[in-house]
């Protein structure tokens, strides 16, 4: 079994509610109040999160590495 | 356009007329229910929506589909893949345009979508976009010194709201500015509806025409790659292997395409809405602190086409707004009805400029979200703040009701916009 090392995390003021990340991962995020958020913070890695973050057009999503403590989201 | 003499089956897929005095068939609504008319929607829809969640239409072509008006059931159809796009690709489904669904990234659904939108996406992220700011604010600046330098009056909408979106999406693909009076009218004929153009004339735009075009732009970058977004796409192309040779030329012209055609309409019909109601447009140039606000009402409530387009088909029996929807039936939305929902927003006919809850699908909604909204808004910001400052006392050259708008054409817009100064 894979460690939940990874964590997602919405930023709440950027969120558009555009529904991309939802649309794409309906596993990994929802739509709560117009706002995605994701169904758990904790997770396994998976690459797909990732995507979600880079589809984002108001890059509101950020995934960070919980060993390291480091971003794994692309700077644009 | 007359909606009375299509009248046929119940099967989606199908076209075939129905036996005379189908006692059925006068109990649904032709759809089209009338002209499109300014920016206004046909009282017709609001009506519907009060009735039922969803409405039986027969429309202009392929038969009767359900039409979905509320806000909430709007999204979901939008947003759940059990509504498919891509099963309307190359089939006569319900629909008002002549032409049938092509295979490109608004009628893919994922994950082929996805593949080729993650090639492009990076490139229209607000970060990315806002450092376009500068050049965009650059670019109104100089159209709006050309258009003054020319005398006391000009036509709005030709000389800047479509201006500036097209040189924009030039430097961004890197494709000549000077063309652009080629490739508009190729565009222009594609994007019909066909009530104007044959299918033929159509067909030779969006398959020979632009192809023809993008095939030479797509040689010179092979030749001599740059740093623009077409170059980054041939990369894709020739060393990631992420996209095939037709789809990189599908994919370009609907960046070009999509990159101008529609910013530039929401552009030239939201200077109309307020040019046409001047205490509107005094009210932005006396408080400019509303101009984001202000922009994202003008969306909310300008439709960007004339009608409901972009048909979905589902593939399996669901319910939506509490009706069965069952395999292989046709739903149509409307995002612009969806954003006069009283369930959603108060006084949802009203233009409020100071609108502070808002959450519209003017740019849709769930995987097909316009991938270039941050760049559109960035375009309407940077366009309306420009005039609002530098030239308060625009107005109107013509009566409102005399200015004319274009027919037979996807996307509502002005034909022109007729001002002085």
């Amino acid at each position: 079994m894979t460690a939940v090392t990874w964590h997602i995390e919405v930023d709440q003021h950027a969120c558009m509610g555009a529904g991309l990340c939802n649309g794409n991962l309906p596993d990994r995020f929802r739509l709560a109040g117009g706002k995605a958020v994701p169904v758990e913070a904790r997770i396994e890695p998976d690459e797909d999160v990732l995507d979600a973050a880079d589809y984002c057009p108001y890059r509101a999503i950020d995934v960070t590495d919980l060993t390291t403590g480091d971003s794994l989201v692309a700077v644009d | 356009m007359t909606v009375t003499e299509n009248e046929s089956s119940g099967q989606p897929g199908e076209a075939a007329a129905p036996p005379p005095g189908c006692p059925m068939h006068g109990l649904v609504p032709g759809y089209p229910f009338g002209e499109p008319v300014t920016t206004e929607l046909h009282p017709k829809y609001a009506e519907i929506r009060e009735q039922a969640a969803l409405t039986r239409v027969n429309m202009q072509y392929g038969g009767e589909a359900w039409l979905a008006t509320r806000h909430a059931d709007v999204k979901t159809v939008l947003a759940d893949r059990r509504f498919s796009r891509e099963a309307t690709v190359g089939k006569d489904v319900p629909r008002v345009r002549k032409a049938v669904e092509e295979l490109n990234i608004v009628s893919m659904d994922d994950p082929e979508h996805g593949r080729l939108r993650k090639l492009v996406a990076k490139a229209f992220t607000v970060r990315r976009v806002e450092q376009m700011r500068p050049r965009a604010q650059e670019i109104a600046d100089e159209l709006l010194d050309k258009m003054l330098a020319s005398g006391n009056t000009g036509d709005l909408a030709a000389q800047y709201a479509w201006m500036l979106p097209i040189t924009v999406i030039c430097e961004m693909l890197d494709v000549p500015l000077e063309d652009h009076y080629k490739f508009r009218a190729w565009i222009d004929t594609w994007l019909t509806l066909g009530d104007e153009h044959t299918l033929e004339e159509m067909n030779e735009a969006r398959f020979e025409k632009l192809p023809e075009y993008m095939s030479s732009l797509i040689a010179k970058r092979r030749a001599q790659p740059g740093d623009d977004l077409l170059s980054a796409l041939v990369a894709a192309r020739d060393e990631q292997d992420k996209l095939s040779e037709e789809e990189l030329i599908t994919m370009s012209i609907a960046l070009l395409a999509t990159g101008h055609h529609t910013t530039a309409n929401q552009l030239a019909n939201h200077l109309y809405i307020l040019l046409s109601r001047r205490e509107e447009w005094q009210k932005l140039v006396d408080r400019p602190e509303l101009l984001n606000t202000a922009i994202e009402e003008l969306l909310r409530v300008t439709p960007l086409s004339p009608y409901s387009e972009n048909t979905r088909i589902a593939t399996e029996d669901l319910e939506l707004g509490g009706q069965l929807v069952k395999a292989g039936e046709a739903v149509m939305i409307f995002p612009a009805v969806g954003n006069r929902d009283p369930r959603v927003f108060d006084n949802p006919e009203d233009l409020d400029l100071t609108r502070e809850h808002n959450p519209h699908i003017a740019f849709g909604h769930g995987i097909h979200h316009c991938l270039g909204a941050p760049l559109a808004r960035l375009e309407l910001q940077v366009a309306l703040g420009t005039l609002l400052r530098r030239l308060p006392e625009v107005e109107l050259a013509v009566p409102a009701e005399d200015v004319p708008w274009k027919t037979d054409n996807v996307v509502r817009g002005v034909a022109g916009l007729p001002v002085r100064w």
